[in-house]
């Protein structure tokens, strides 16, 4: 960029930042307090996957994370942003291991939260053991970590969405923030065509892989609490109100988010599309509900106000 | 397969059920003491309706039993179906390894035993959010199966294949995975169940996640542990 900046607000900045098209870096600069963000074993470290080289493939630097901190109106926060761009944003043994000692610092001093920016495929195949392992650990890091104490938001809305074993970290997580481009699931859509055949996905069918994992479904569920305009302050703005709303971690939370997850099961379980699950809900326009502009579609979610507060 | 292991596992007896693929229940221990048992039987995938059931069987139990949890495993993936997806699966099966998680870490120590085949989200829902997973042999963990990951890294099968042979931290199996630090021991088939789960139960290591310090150990990740501790304690100057 060339044109000048200096009359252009950080939030102006952010405000006209597609989350979805920006880098990790850039989502993180926009999201946090200007100039706050301090990087833990930056790319300048070149702490690199040690397995790419065997498929002959291309490393990055930073292995497709950036962990730090840095501060959300005034106050310390632990950031996490995966590189949607580089190996759709995989977990490998490296990218997976910078998160799971973020997450066990912030287990252990309790008090400081913890952002999650997941832009991912899910493991990465070429090192498919040791990232599945990873995933697995984070699992177990995140709930460690709400046990002590700490808040763990998950914020999704990046090109590679949150797929596989993404979807179960995000499923761990304390609450989640999510975009209409940010799809949620465990099976990509190309997987389940591969698997089952197209007469089951057809993964070539955008409207459908959006209706079935796409950010508006997943806040209409209630599996994501806030829903966010693809940009960057709307992120920032639904970070903040989800660390106002989230509560401590206790049985009474998994209890819940059993009854939910049963209830969900009575009243969708023999819905075929997301649109039979929507007019189930009582919309009337159902079919609409794709095209609704965010500020319509924040109303329509509201009313009907399924969350998954004090639930999962 | 199953009743051979329950025999070998139980000789005092348990009260187990399999239906539709899902296992549940209880076992008397040697000790006199119960174990309450679930899991993945007949390599059923782990779908929305299989695992509410297991969420919701360790749930009834806690607070109303004592003892460890013991999870056996031998399913396909996560079901790959629209309906799943379409009703949050990852939701379901994170709250699954939740539950787990939540009890081994309040007193019910968690033992995964994976007899059988597993993969990718169902492995991560149940064998990979106990304390200790076991292997027995003949066991056949893959994080994907080859097809697919033929799909999604574009290399032609037969690339795969070749690769699998040499490179541990890719391919499947539960000799990879055991190098990995994911599998913490493999019992014998040849020895009393009973017995080598008696041993272990008397040995349980703590409840901490010490799978990365495992890894490094047995020379199958070797830099998980190093970066976690790095970032750990670069962020423990934060405050």
């Amino acid at each position: 960029m060339t044109a000048p900046l200096k009359d252009v607000t950080p939030a102006e900045r952010a405000r006209s930042t597609s989350f979805y098209e920006a880098s990790a870096r850039t989502r993180l600069e926009l999201l946090l307090d200007a100039g706050s963000l301090i990087e833990f074993i930056g790319p300048e470290q070149r702490e690199v996957s040690p397995h790419l080289k065997i498929f002959d493939l291309p490393e990055q630097f930073d292995d497709g994370i950036v962990v730090g901190h840095g501060r959300l109106d005034g106050s310390l926060v632990f950031v996490a942003a995966q590189e949607g761009r580089f190996m759709g944003g995989a977990f490998g043994e490296v990218h997976g291991a910078k998160l799971t000692g973020l997450l066990r610092a912030a287990r252990e001093i309790g008090t400081i939260p913890v952002l999650i920016l997941f832009d991912t495929g899910g493991v990465r195949l070429q090192e498919a053991n040791a990232g599945e392992l990873a995933i697995a650990e984070i699992m177990r890091a995140v709930m460690e970590a709400r046990s002590a104490g700490v808040k763990v938001i998950g914020l999704i809305g990046g090109r590679s969405g949150c797929y596989g074993g993404g979807g179960l970290i995000a499923g761990c997580c304390s609450a989640l923030a999510v975009s209409e481009p940010g799809r949620i699931a465990v099976s990509g859509p190309e997987v389940i065509e591969t698997n089952r055949g197209v007469e089951e996905f057809d993964s070539r069918d955008r409207a459908l892989v959006w209706r079935t994992m796409g950010g508006k479904h997943r806040r209409l569920l209630g599996a994501a609490d806030v829903f966010a305009d693809d940009n960057v302050q709307d992120f920032r703005e639904a970070a903040l109100e989800l660390l106002g709303l989230v509560g401590p971690f206790g049985l009474d939370r998994l209890k819940a988010e059993q009854e939910r997850l049963a209830g969900r099961l009575r009243s969708f379980g023999a819905c075929g599309d997301a649109v039979d699950i929507w007019t189930a809900e009582g919309i009337a326009d159902s079919q609409a509900v794709p095209e609704l502009p965010a500020d319509q579609f924040i109303a329509l979610a509201n009313r009907i106000g399924r969350t998954s507060r004090d639930a999962r | 397969m199953l009743d051979e292991i329950f025999a070998s596992l139980f000789p005092d007896g348990h009260e187990v059920r399999r239906d539709k693929g899902v296992i549940l229940g209880s076992a008397t221990l040697r000790s006199g003491g119960r174990m309450l048992v679930l899991g993945v039987a007949d390599r059923t995938a782990l779908g929305v309706d299989e695992a509410i059931r297991l969420s919701g069987h360790v749930l009834d139990s806690i607070g109303r039993d004592s003892g460890p949890i013991l999870v056996l495993v031998d399913s396909d993936s996560q079901r790959m179906s629209k309906r799943d997806e379409l009703l949050g699966l990852n939701e379901f099966l994170a709250h699954l390894a939740k539950v787990l998680i939540h009890a081994d870490t309040n007193g019910r120590p968690t033992i995964g035993l994976l007899y059988g085949h597993s993969a990718a989200g169902a492995l991560l829902a149940t064998g990979l959010a106990t304390r200790v997973l076991v292997g027995l042999p003949g066991a056949e963990p893959a994080v994907m199966d080859l097809p697919s990951m033929a799909k999604v890294t574009k290399l032609s099968m037969e690339a795969l294949q070749e690769k699998a042979k040499s490179t541990p931290v890719f391919a499947p199996g539960l000799s990879n995975l055991a190098q990995m630090g994911a599998v913490h021991m493999t019992w014998s088939n040849a020895a009393s169940l009973a017995d080598q789960l008696e041993a272990l139960l008397a040995n349980m290591p703590a409840a901490r996640d010490q799978r990365d310090a495992l890894g490094k150990e047995r020379g199958g990740r070797l830099k998980a542990a190093e970066i976690a501790e790095r970032v750990r304690d670069l962020a423990l100057q934060a405050r």
